[in-house]
């Protein structure tokens, strides 16, 4: 046997159950977007039809999927960028020399990662309430009007993205962690001795060495992020006024509320060209800024 | 000297669960999936039920209103359906188009306590889809008018309006005495049902064609449509949504409108919320009509069976016992749902409420809702397109064209299917 047939060989039953359970359905889901399945076809499959890529082009034609996409955006556009900030900004403070308490501090702010998104998403809607949470108590102390932080159509997603970077950060904040371990300190003693002061050698020596780190981590942010689904689902069901309305939450509404299958595999299509196409942005942003 | 304890406990424990599973009961075990409050409540009622059939056992499973669609259509999907199940009557034309419930009948007609007379007929009507009963009700809610007495008082009126010129004539005083800081009634942008329930004071069906098209374009919808949109054009309402305002009960209170159209669940509601000040201020009144008392949206919860069930006609002794007049007295008693049968309206408390004097004459005058599966959907749209008709976007007469083109877009599939000879 060559080595290339025993390679197979040993490949092929983690080969066979990919393809059994992700790219067959995949390809099914795929051939149920070009169908109307709907409550009809519930009812009896032969009233299930097939309509090429009419569900697409109804999507895009319906507002509330831009509305969708617009909020899908604003989450990610805002939270991201506040996600890796503060995942980046916990790892330095850990990795410094000054820190103590180590082990502690990491795992408390690794804490969040490990709890029930929907155990902790049920305290925050404690902890947002509008006359006896604690965050509008605090509010209050300092002489700020109550805010209806679930209720106004305004400030519903902000709560909702602070939300999700105190979920979310912890993660992140231990892949750069590790990566921090190793930057080899040589690098900053020769830094320091060449006169660089501390945010140089942060922008100069950390920041570059962390690149790679820093593509992986915003490429599985993003993906993360653009998959806001349980964060409204528990804390708003879409609203006030559908300002939290994400392009999965309105997938799931088609889908499982108004059993419309074919148009919400559509928007799950969509939603997958979507985070491709980011994707391969930032591949591209990355190997660009690497060759400079 | 504890072991010896723990292990009698544990004996006795053991004895007990083969007496609860055991061959030794042979009970019918009904599985009842109750939606909302009501899945608790129901639970009190049970012993009662299971005394009278001791060969019936009840099990109920709770779902919150939230995800009950989602759950009842799964286990349609899924070929999981309870036995029986509370349902909004509002999903009964669905369900029976996935032919997921029995119809009742040959049931009623056999059955010594239920009376078909006794029901409210706007009520009992929004149960039946292609001339067939699918539900059967058990609590009932719609629309009345919620009004401030005192604020139509100063305005020189001692009683609330029957009709529209009327109901005009009040918001045109009280418009008057407000300097345009304060409105007559509050119809909030997102919600469509004070827009349906006038639509449906109209003799016009707003579906037409076995409820194929859009029947939004004709004299009588127009004049609904007209009347409603001009409410907000003279500045008798503002055009807000609910989530411009701060709460309805606290606007309310404050005096920034003195109507509003809403259900039984706000009676308790405005009671708890409203400061003490305005206690015997307010007042419920049924919806005025074109020229005089008009309709109202039959709306509320109706209990059906499943036909996937094994155990239909235990189930139906569960759906009558529930039934009875003294039952849902006690259910009334226990939750404040309105009964939906007018021989339970005797109650000393419900009899005597004022609040509820409204509804029981409302209810008279209830018609359902179009009883198609998209009509939620269409329902939306109207929301959507009204809201541009409000904002000048649209003449009314526009958004009623509007309104018909995109409920025929919406029905597209059904009239295709029915076209085709399809039995929906």
């Amino acid at each position: 046997m060559t080595p290339a047939r025993a390679g197979v060989l040993l490949a092929s039953p983690a080969l066979a159950v990919i393809a059994v359970f992700f790219f067959f359905p995949v390809l099914a889901a795929f051939a149920l977007s070009l169908t109307d399945f709907d409550i009809y076809a519930l009812a009896d499959l032969s009233n299930l039809r097939f309509v090429g890529l009419r569900n697409y082009a109804q999507l895009l034609a319906t507002p509330l999927f831009w509305r969708a996409l617009g909020n899908t955006l604003y989450f990610a556009g805002v939270g991201v960028p506040l996600s890796i900030g503060a995942s980046l900004g916990a790892a330095l403070l850990l990795n410094s020399r000054a820190a103590r308490c180590r082990g502690l501090f990491r795992t408390a702010l690794f804490a969040p990662v490990v709890t029930t998104l929907v155990a902790v998403a049920i305290i925050w809607r404690y902890l947002l309430h509008t006359r006896y949470g604690l965050i509008n108590y605090g509010l209050s102390r300092l002489g700020i009007p109550a805010v209806d932080w679930l209720g106004n159509p305004h400030t519903a997603m902000p709560a909702i993205i602070l939300f999700t970077v105190w979920k979310s950060f912890g993660y992140n904040m231990v892949i750069f962690l590790a990566a921090l371990r190793g930057i080899p300190e040589t690098l900053y003693e020769a830094a320091e001795l060449d006169g660089a002061g501390a945010w140089a050698r942060f922008v100069r020596v950390t920041l570059p060495l962390l690149a790679p780190t820093l593509l992986l981590v915003s490429i599985l942010t993003v993906a993360g992020f653009f998959q806001l689904f349980a964060e409204p689902y528990v804390m708003t069901q879409g609203g006030p006024a559908e300002s939290t309305v994400s392009v999965l939450y309105l997938m799931y509404e088609q889908g499982f509320k108004w059993w419309n299958l074919g148009t919400a595999t559509a928007v799950a299509f969509v939603l997958f060209l979507m985070m491709f196409a980011v994707t391969l942005a930032q591949l591209f942003v990355a190997r660009r800024t690497a060759t400079l | 000297m504890r072991r010896p304890a723990l292990a009698g406990l544990l004996i006795a424990c053991a004895a007990s669960l083969a007496a609860g599973c055991g061959p030794s009961d042979s009970r019918t075990v009904l599985h009842f999936w109750a939606m909302g409050r009501e899945g608790e409540v129901v639970q009190e009622l049970l012993p009662e039920f299971e005394r009278l059939h001791p060969d019936i056992r009840v099990e109920v499973e709770q779902l919150p209103w939230s995800a009950a669609h989602e759950k009842l259509l799964t286990a349609i999907a899924g070929d999981s359906t309870p036995d029986l199940c509370n349902l909004g009557n509002s999903w009964v034309p669905e369900l029976a188009m996935l032919k997921a419930l029995i119809p009742l009948e040959r049931r009623v007609a056999a059955s010594p306590t239920i009376d078909q007379a006794d029901y409210f007929a706007g009520i009992w009507d929004s149960n039946v889809v292609g001339g067939e009963l699918f539900g059967l009700p058990w609590y009932v809610d719609t629309r009345v008018l919620f009004y401030r007495k005192d604020l139509l008082a100063a305005a020189g009126f001692a009683a609330p309006p029957t009709s529209w010129p009327e109901w005009l004539r009040v918001l045109e005083a009280l418009k008057r005495r407000s300097h345009g800081e304060r409105f007559g009634v509050y119809f909030p942008l997102n919600d469509y049902a004070p827009l349906i329930a006038l639509a449906l004071q109209q003799s016009a069906p707003m579906l037409r064609d076995h409820d194929t098209h859009g029947n939004f374009a004709n004299s009588e919808f127009e004049r609904t449509y007209a009347f409603y949109v001009d409410l907000f054009r003279r500045g008798y309402a503002p055009s807000l949504r609910d989530a411009d305002i701060s709460n309805v009960w606290t606007e309310f209170g404050r005096g920034y409108f003195a109507f509003y159209m809403s259900g039984p669940w706000d009676v308790g509601e405005f009671q708890r919320r409203l400061p003490k000040s305005l206690d015997g201020q307010w007042m419920t009144a049924p919806l005025p009509g074109p020229d005089g008392p008009g309709a109202s949206i039959a709306g509320g919860t109706s209990l059906a069976v499943f036909r996937s069930s094994t155990h239909q006609d235990a189930a139906w002794v569960l759906v009558e016992y529930l039934s009875q007049p003294a039952v849902q007295q006690r259910f009334y008693a226990l939750t404040g749902d309105l009964p939906s049968r007018r021989s339970a309206w005797t109650a000393a408390d419900l009899a005597q409420d004022p609040y509820a004097a409204a509804f029981r004459e409302q209810l008279e005058r209830v018609k359902a809702r179009p009883k198609v599966p998209e009509w939620e959907r269409i329902a939306t749209e109207m929301q959507l397109v009204t809201e541009r008709v409000v904002r000048g976007e649209l003449t009314p007469h526009l958004g009623a064209l509007e309104l018909d083109a995109r409920t025929d877009a919406i029905l597209a599939k059904r009239r295709e299917l029915l076209a085709a000879g399809a039995r929906l």
